[in-house]
C-alpha cells in the first residue's frame, strides 16, 4: 500500500465546560474573556487515532488543518508535541462569521490544496455544538462518511474498517477510501506530550505569530514554520465565505440566567414531611 | 405546494418516538404556514407504516421501501432527500437529533446548501428583519437553540435559503395524536430513480441495538438523583420512593459517571429533557447543563443538604435535609397519607 496519508481538522474552543464562578459574571452572564482556549476535546480522540494509525502504518503522516485566528496555531503545536508531523493554520477575516455550511465550505477548499487518504474530525466542538462540520465536508468533497467512531479496527485493500457508537448500541461498517471520519468522545483519550517533541517544536510558528528573536531558528529549521494560508491560497468564491455564505443568521442570542421561582421552604422533619405529602395527594400531584 | 416534512426514522418497524414529536411539532408548523404535513419514510418492510403517520396530522407519506434501505446508511438516504427536496420544495425539513439525524442532516444542508441549526429546543414562526440590508421576512422558522456548552440561548433563521432545516432531540417536543381516524395520501418512492450501486460502497458488517426500555420521557413522576446521593447502594432508596409514587428514578451526569444510575437515565442537556408532572431532585446542585433537561417539570422538589445550591432556585418545594433521612420519611407519610 501506498504511505497513508492522514488530516486531522481540529479547532481551538473556548473551554465551555468549566465556567465555574470566576467565569460567570454577577448578572449571570458568561464571562468569555475568562474562558481558556483549548484543543477542542473530541478533536484530541480524533489525533489519538491517527497517532494510532501512524504507528501501524509505516510511512503514514498526520497533519492537522485548523481554522480560526493566528492563535489556533497552538493547537498545532500541541498536535506536534504529541507526534503529529505538521499542521496547516487556515485564517483570514473574511472566515469571520461563518456558520457551519461556510466553515466546512473554507476547509473543504483548503483540503483540496492537500493529499489525504483519511480526514479525521471531532464528532463536536463544545462551543457551537453542532457536529456538523464533518459531514458536510464529506458531502462537500464527494467522499463518503462514517461518524460517531469510537475505533479505527483496520484498513485492508483500501477499506477502512469502524466502530460506530450509537445512541442505544454499536455498529461496524467498512467503508472505502477516501473518507471522512468523525471520532467520539468515548474514543481513547490522547497520549499525553512527548518531552523530545515538545523541545523539538516549541518554538515552531505561524507567520501571523511572528517569529520575533527567534527568526534565525526558524531560519535554520524550516520545519519550524508552520503553513498558513489566507483566502487567496485556497480556491474559492468570495460569497460562499463568512457571513455572507452562511444561510444561518444568529436573530438573538440570550445568555442564560438564572431566574428563582417562587418556592416554599420546607423543614426536613416529620411535621413538614407529612404535610408536603398531604399537598401533593390533595393537589392530584401524585397518588 | 412548500410543505413541512419531516424524515421519520423506524425502529423494527415502529415509527420512532422522536418522528412523532416532530410531526406533532410539524403539524402545529405546517397549520401556521397555511402548508401541508408531509413525511418521509425510507426502509424496508414498511407494509401499512402510513397507518401510525396520519393520526398524526400527516397530509402525504413518501414512501421508500427497499432492502438496502434498513439498516440506515447515510449516502442513500441522504441523496434520496437532496433529490426529493429538490423536487418538492419544501420550506421547512425537520429531523431528529439522534445518531442517524446528525449524520443525515448535515449532509443533506451541504448538498442544497441550506442552513441547518443543531438541537433546537423550541421552534416557533416570527417575522425578521436583516439588520443590514433592512429586508423584511415574514413567516420565518424561529430555531431556538442552547450553544456554548448550555451558557446561552441563540435564535436562528435561514431568510434566504431553503428548506429551513432544523434537528431535534427526542423528549423535547410533545407527541400527541391530533385524530386517529384521519387519513392521507401516500406516495410510493421508486428507489432504482434515486439511487445507484455506487451509494451503497459503505457497508454495515455488524450492528448491536438495543430497544429503548427505559421510558424515563413518559414517566409522569421522576425520582432524580445526583453525586451526593453517594452510592449505587443508595439509589435503591430512590427507586424505593419511584416505586411507591409510581414514577421512574433519573440521574445527573455526576452520578452516571460515578456509575450509580446508568446512561438511559441521565437527565439534561446531554442526557433525556423530560417534563414530569413532579420532578423530585435529590442531591443535585442543579448546573444548568442539568436544569435545561428538567425546567419544564410541573412541580419540582428539591432535597439538598445546601440551603444555597442552585437547584433550589427551579424548586416549588425546598427541603433543606439529608436525603438519606428525607426520602425514607417521603415513603412513610405517602403510604399513611394514601389510604
Ligand atoms: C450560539 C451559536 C449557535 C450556533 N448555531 C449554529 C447552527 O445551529 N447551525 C450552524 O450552521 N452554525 C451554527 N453556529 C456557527 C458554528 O458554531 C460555527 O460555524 C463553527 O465554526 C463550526 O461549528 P461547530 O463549532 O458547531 O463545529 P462542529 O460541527 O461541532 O465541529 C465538528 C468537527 O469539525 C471540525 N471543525 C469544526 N470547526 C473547525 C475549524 N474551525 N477548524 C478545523 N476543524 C473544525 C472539528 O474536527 C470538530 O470536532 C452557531 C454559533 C454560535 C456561537
Ligand atoms: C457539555 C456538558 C454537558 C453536560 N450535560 C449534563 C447532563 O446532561 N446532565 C447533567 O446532570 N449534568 C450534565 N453536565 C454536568 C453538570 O455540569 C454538573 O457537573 C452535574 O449536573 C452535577 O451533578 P450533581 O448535581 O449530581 O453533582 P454535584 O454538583 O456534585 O452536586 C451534589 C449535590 O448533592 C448535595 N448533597 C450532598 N450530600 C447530600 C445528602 N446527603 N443529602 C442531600 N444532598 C446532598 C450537595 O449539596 C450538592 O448540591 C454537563 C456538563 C457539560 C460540560
Amino acid at each position: 500500500m501506498k504511505e497513508l496519508k492522514i488530516v486531522v481538522l481540529a479547532k481551538q474552543v473556548p473551554d465551555t465546560r468549566n465556567v465555574g464562578k470566576d467565569a460567570m459574571k454577577a448578572d449571570g452572564t458568561v464571562n468569555r474573556a475568562a474562558l481558556p482556549a483549548i484543543f477542542n476535546p473530541e478533536d484530541l480522540n480524533a489525533l489519538e487515532q491517527a497517532l494510532r494509525l501512524k504507528e501501524t502504518f509505516k510511512g503514514a503522516t498526520v497533519h492537522i488543518l485548523t481554522m480560526g485566528p493566528g492563535r489556533a496555531a497552538e493547537i498545532i503545536r500541541e498536535a506536534m508535541y504529541r507526534g503529529a508531523d505538521g499542521g496547516y493554520l487556515l485564517s483570514d477575516r473574511a472566515f469571520a462569521g461563518s456558520d457551519t455550511l461556510a466553515t466546512s465550505y473554507a476547509i473543504s477548499r483548503a483540503l483540496g490544496n492537500l493529499e489525504y487518504d483519511i480526514i479525521l474530525c471531532g464528532r463536536q466542538a463544545i462551543d457551537g455544538d453542532t457536529a456538523q462540520v464533518g459531514p458536510q465536508v464529506a458531502e462537500k468533497l464527494g467522499l463518503p462518511q462514517v461518524t460517531y467512531a469510537e475505533e479505527i479496527r483496520g484498513i485492508e485493500n483500501g477499506k477502512i474498517t469502524v466502530k460506530r457508537r450509537l445512541e442505544r448500541g454499536v455498529e461496524v461498517v467498512e467503508c472505502p477510501l477516501p473518507t471522512v471520519v468523525t471520532v467520539n468522545g468515548s474514543a481513547p483519550a490522547c497520549r499525553p506530550r512527548n518531552a523530545r517533541l515538545v523541545m523539538k517544536y516549541k518554538y515552531a510558528r505561524a507567520s501571523q505569530e511572528g517569529a520575533g528573536e527567534r527568526a534565525e531558528l526558524l531560519d535554520q529549521h524550516p520545519y519550524l514554520r508552520l503553513t498558513e494560508w489566507n483566502v487567496n491560497d485556497i480556491r474559492c468564491e468570495a460569497t460562499e465565505l463568512g457571513l455572507n455564505g452562511s444561510p444561518t443568521k444568529v436573530k438573538t442570542i440570550e445568555n442564560v440566567v438564572f431566574q428563582a421561582k417562587e418556592s416554599k421552604a420546607l423543614t426536613a422533619d416529620d411535621a413538614g414531611i407529612d404535610e408536603l405529602m398531604k399537598e401533593l395527594i390533595a393537589n392530584h400531584t401524585i397518588g | 405546494m412548500n410543505s413541512v416534512f419531516v424524515y421519520c426514522e423506524i425502529e423494527e418497524g415502529v415509527v420512532a418516538d422522536v418522528s412523532l414529536e416532530l410531526l406533532t411539532k410539524g403539524r402545529a408548523l405546517a397549520s401556521a404556514l397555511g402548508v401541508r404535513l408531509e413525511a418521509i419514510v425510507l426502509g424496508s418492510n414498511l407494509g401499512g407504516i402510513e397507518k401510525q403517520l396520519f393520526p398524526y396530522g400527516v397530509d402525504v407519506a413518501w414512501i421508500a421501501d427497499d432492502r438496502r434501505l434498513a439498516p440506515y446508511t447515510t449516502l442513500p438516504h441522504a441523496k434520496m432527500l437532496v433529490k426529493l427536496f429538490e423536487a418538492e420544495k419544501p420550506q421547512v425539513a425537520l429531523m431528529g437529533a439522534t445518531s442517524v439525524g446528525r449524520d443525515l442532516g448535515p449532509r443533506v444542508s451541504s448538498a442544497l446548501h441550506s442552513g441547518l441549526t443543531a438541537d433546537c429546543t423550541s421552534l416557533e414562526i416570527g417575522d425578521y428583519t436583516d439588520a443590514k440590508t433592512k429586508r423584511e421576512y415574514k413567516n420565518l422558522l424561529y430555531q431556538i437553540r442552547p450553544a456554548f456548552g448550555g451558557n446561552i440561548v441563540a435564535t436562528i433563521v435561514n431568510p434566504d435559503c431553503r428548506p429551513q432545516m432544523a434537528t431535534v432531540r427526542e423528549g423535547v417536543m410533545k407527541k400527541e395524536i391530533l385524530d386517529p381516524a384521519r387519513v392521507g395520501e401516500v406516495k410510493r418512492l421508486n428507489v432504482g430513480e434515486f439511487l445507484d450501486d455506487i451509494d451503497f460502497v459503505v457497508k454495515v458488517i455488524e450492528r448491536h441495538v438495543e430497544k429503548s426500555r427505559l421510558n424515563i420521557k413518559g414517566a409522569a413522576i421522576i425520582v432524580s438523583g445526583g453525586y451526593g446521593v453517594g452510592s449505587r447502594e443508595n439509589f435503591g432508596l430512590l427507586h424505593e420512593l419511584a416505586n411507591t409514587l409510581g414514577g421512574e428514578v433519573g440521574a445527573s451526569r455526576a452520578a452516571v459517571d460515578a456509575g450509580f444510575a446508568e446512561h438511559a437515565r441521565q437527565i439534561g442537556q446531554t442526557g433525556t429533557t423530560v417534563r414530569p408532572k413532579l420532578y423530585i431532585a435529590c442531591g443535585i446542585s442543579g448546573q444548568i447543563q442539568h436544569t435545561a433537561g428538567m425546567e419544564e417539570s410541573s412541580i419540582v422538589i428539591a432535597i439538598n443538604t445546601d440551603p444555597t445550591a442552585p437547584i433550589n432556585k427551579f424548586a416549588d418545594y425546598v427541603i433543606t435535609g439529608d436525603l438519606n433521612t428525607v426520602i425514607p420519611k417521603m415513603i412513610q407519610y405517602y403510604k399513611k397519607n394514601s389510604k
